[in-house]
């Protein structure tokens, strides 16, 4: 019975293990894991297979943790890797160098033909008010723009700027060199800041 | 003068390699003629910014 015994000598494995088992909480927790994963998988199924095989590495390693907070961080820590493998693992088959080759009509039309901003394109000074990282309002308008980028684009701005991997990182494994990266991530970053732009810093904040 | 077009790119790419010294120089010139750069490359470092705290947002408690 070496679960009864490691029970008697640690009363922190003895904490994690009550932290698992509450229904509740889990449940909570598996919501928040779910949400996290379908933002960068893109897909909901396999967006709950990943969560379901890190809760399951988690109750298999159940470590000590006094908090919630420690066990909520170690848990996604763990989420993070099945999802960088499942990022690995799929959509090896898209030809990321002929995304890149096609011109993006949605960003070329930003610019005139000498490549400068038309008047109307050019961004506009955004106003920053205290309190706006606090501000609920302000995080579901972005999260409405992430889920708007196109998947091709998503993915890889995820591995960047979400799961902090480096250029080489998310080269390593995929059908695309440092340059096509490169393309990737401006288009999803103009994207990106024009959604932010018209979405919420353009007047009446409107979403 | 270096376009628009260019200057964004190098401006995202700079969050990713580092600049060769000629690309740095080439995008100093440009923002000093340029407003509408200038706020583009400080939204994409909002845009960091933002990603990372919303991460950490919805990470930890
Ligand atoms: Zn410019």
């Amino acid at each position: 019975m070496p679960q009864k015994q490691s029970r008697e000598l640690n009363t922190g494995y003895e904490v994690s293990i009550d932290l698992l088992r509450d229904a509740a909480y889990i449940s909570e927790l598996r919501e928040q894991m779910i949400k996290f994963a379908i933002l960068q998988l893109q897909d909901e199924s396999t967006a709950e297979d990943v969560v379901q095989e890190a809760l399951v590495g988690a109750l298999k390693n159940a470590k000590s943790f006094q908090r919630k907070s420690a066990l909520k961080t170690w848990v996604f820590a763990i989420l993070k890797n099945k999802i960088i493998d499942s990022l690995r693992k799929g959509q090896k088959t898209v030809a990321v160098s002929q995304i890149c080759e096609e011109q993006e009509q949605e960003i070329e039309a930003l610019f005139d033909n000498k490549g400068h901003w038309h008047q109307d394109e050019k961004p506009k000074h955004w106003e920053q008010p205290e309190g706006q990282l606090e501000d609920e309002h302000f995080w579901r308008a972005f999260d409405i723009c992430l889920n708007a980028l196109p998947a091709k684009y998503a993915r890889f701005f995820m591995m960047r700027e979400f799961l902090e991997l480096e250029t080489h990182e998310i080269c390593e494994n995929e059908t695309l060199n440092a340059n096509n990266l490169h393309v990737i991530l401006y288009r999803a970053r103009v994207r990106l800041r024009e959604c932010l732009e018209n979405g919420w810093f353009a007047e009446g904040k409107a979403i | 003068m270096m376009s628009c077009r260019t200057a964004t790119q190098l401006m995202s790419e700079s969050l990713d390699r580092p600049l060769t010294r000629k690309e740095k120089l080439n995008l100093v010139f440009h923002k000093l003629m340029c407003t509408g750069c200038r706020r583009f490359e400080h939204q994409l470092n909002r845009i960091r910014m933002y990603a990372h705290t919303f991460t950490k947002k919805n990470t930890s408690e």
